[in-house]
């Protein structure tokens, strides 16, 4: 049988502030973290939690992360050095770009000043896998830790590979997520150069006005444990990590397949993996980004998924209080989704005015909507898809109490 | 490079260095140990750079090793500036 597998603690900043707690009240109250048409965690300051050397050796990534991760584990009541051995605690944190920040600046070092004067820190820094190496690093975790790479659905992949970790019994506990801080020029001009980003710089999933994904940045990090592991411990459970599946369209490097086909499997298949059923699902994260070809493709993907249940159940996305956090969104979702199952709520889709005549789901607009789950633990799915193909998909469930 | 590089200027260069890099500004001293100051490999190759972009002189990793304290640095630096 398999391994139920706990969610114990979660953390994030994000454009709406620093903390889980902060994205969630924010969120529901309907705030927006999105100014000038960009995410940026302003309230972010890496000094609050890092030392000065530990400042400096991360990549804004990976400080996002290390902050993340920090309170994650402090909510999951873990003090000097966590409950279990720590060789049997692993560390998965995705990230769709890495430190570029770093990439960017010691290349105006090298093209400026020369080969000799770029940093012994550029590689250490900018190299994707950073933001786990470093988190397990401070935190003494010594099971399996690397990064996932899937460009937007990083974040879960991570917290998807986390639960099969528990599961196949790898690690006892792991601290996993994603995070993301490609705010720099490059990307900026690279995202927009592919039309994929908003000119209004308004972030609306769902409208018929979309046009294009607000890039955010940000670090959203769980703390999974064996569930048996963590009811003995007395831990307190925020919820349950059901069920996950990936998947890839094999179709185009940047476009979702029209039909939402690979996005489909891969939610009907997490279901499976849940051992649920599409009338199960009470709320959906979507993945939302505001772009005209994804919220169609993610649109036509829960239908053909969920079949008629689709229409019945509310659809929010948090991208449009926050924007696109790319490798982080999937886990900073994931983590917004845990605490909107905790209070039965689904939160709003800000901006989400102008219904769009061809997506006929039920998109939850201005406002929160009470999820009426009768007792039960609700359960909700968070969908992830990242340029290359990629899908993946989280299937969480709320306590009953 | 220049005569006028003095021990006293190199010291404060290579403590205020040390205390950028992340070393505690209440431990860095001359007689410091690159242990005391958790200095690492890393920061070293920094200081080399900041040494050669200031004074002109070349530390390399081999000379790093024989390097043991700030002072050891402060030393090779006026030597080779001289």
């Amino acid at each position: 049988m398999t391994r139920a597998v706990a969610i114990t603690g979660v953390g994030a900043v994000t454009p709406l502030g620093v903390g889980a707690r902060t994205l969630h009240e924010r969120w529901t109250a309907g705030r927006s973290g999105i100014e000038d048409g960009v995410g940026r965690c302003a309230e972010f300051d890496p000094t609050a939690v890092l030392s000065a050397k530990e400042a400096r050796r991360a990549d804004r990534c990976t400080q996002l992360a290390l902050s993340a991760a920090a309170e994650a584990l402090a909510d999951a009541g873990w003090e000097d050095g966590g409950p279990y051995d720590p060789d049997r605690v692993g560390t998965v944190i995705g990230t769709g770009i890495g430190g570029i920040t770093t990439l960017v600046t010691n290349q105006d070092v090298l093209r400026e000043r020369g080969a000799d004067k770029v940093s012994p820190l550029g590689i250490p820094l900018m190299m994707a896998n950073a933001p786990a190496g470093a988190v397990s690093m401070k935190h003494g975790l010594r099971g399996p830790s690397y990064g996932t790479v899937s460009a937007c659905a990083a974040g879960s992949h991570a917290i998807g590979a986390a639960l099969r970790m528990v599961q196949y019994g790898e690690a006892d506990a792991v601290v996993c997520g994603g995070s993301e801080a490609a705010l720099v020029e490059l990307s900026i001009a690279s995202f927009a150069a592919l039309d994929a980003t908003s000119t209004t710089g308004i972030s609306r999933p769902f409208d018929a006005l979309r046009d294009g994904f607000v890039m955010g940045e940000g670090a959203g990090i769980l703390v999974l444990e064996r569930a048996d592991l963590a009811e003995a411990r007395g831990a307190r459970i925020l919820g349950e990590l059901a069920g996950y599946a990936s998947t890839s369209d094999a179709h185009h490097i940047t476009a979702p397949h029209p039909d939402g086909e690979g996005a489909a499997r891969a939610i009907a298949l997490a279901l499976r993996d849940a051992g649920l059923s599409p009338e199960d699902v009470d709320y959906v994260n979507a993945h939302g980004t505001s772009t005209p070809l994804n919220d169609k493709a993610e649109t036509m993907a829960l239908k053909r998924a969920l079949g008629e249940h689709a229409g019945r159940i509310p659809i929010s996305s948090t991208k449009s209080a926050i924007g696109h956090l790319l490798g982080a969104a999937g886990a900073v979702e994931a983590v917004a989704t845990v605490l909107a199952l905790r209070d039965r709520v689904a939160p709003p889709t800000l901006n989400y005015l102008q219904p769009d005549p061809e997506l006929d789901l039920d998109y939850v607009g201005e406002g929160t909507r009470p999820l009426d789950v009768n007792g039960r633990a609700p359960v909700a799915i968070s969908d992830s898809f990242g340029f290359g193909g990629h899908n993946a998909v989280l299937v969480l469930r709320g306590t009953t109490t | 490079m220049s005569a006028t590089v003095t021990a006293e200027q190199v010291e404060a260069r290579v403590l205020d260095a040390l205390v950028t890099f992340g070393a505690d500004a209440d431990v860095v001293s001359r007689d410091a140990t690159w242990e005391q100051l958790e200095v690492d490999s890393l920061d070293l190759v920094e200081l080399a750079q900041v040494v050669e972009e200031e004074y002109g002189v070349e530390i390399t990793s081999q000379d790093m090793q024989n390097l043991l304290t700030v002072g050891h640095v402060v030393d090779l630096v006026v030597e080779r500036a001289a």
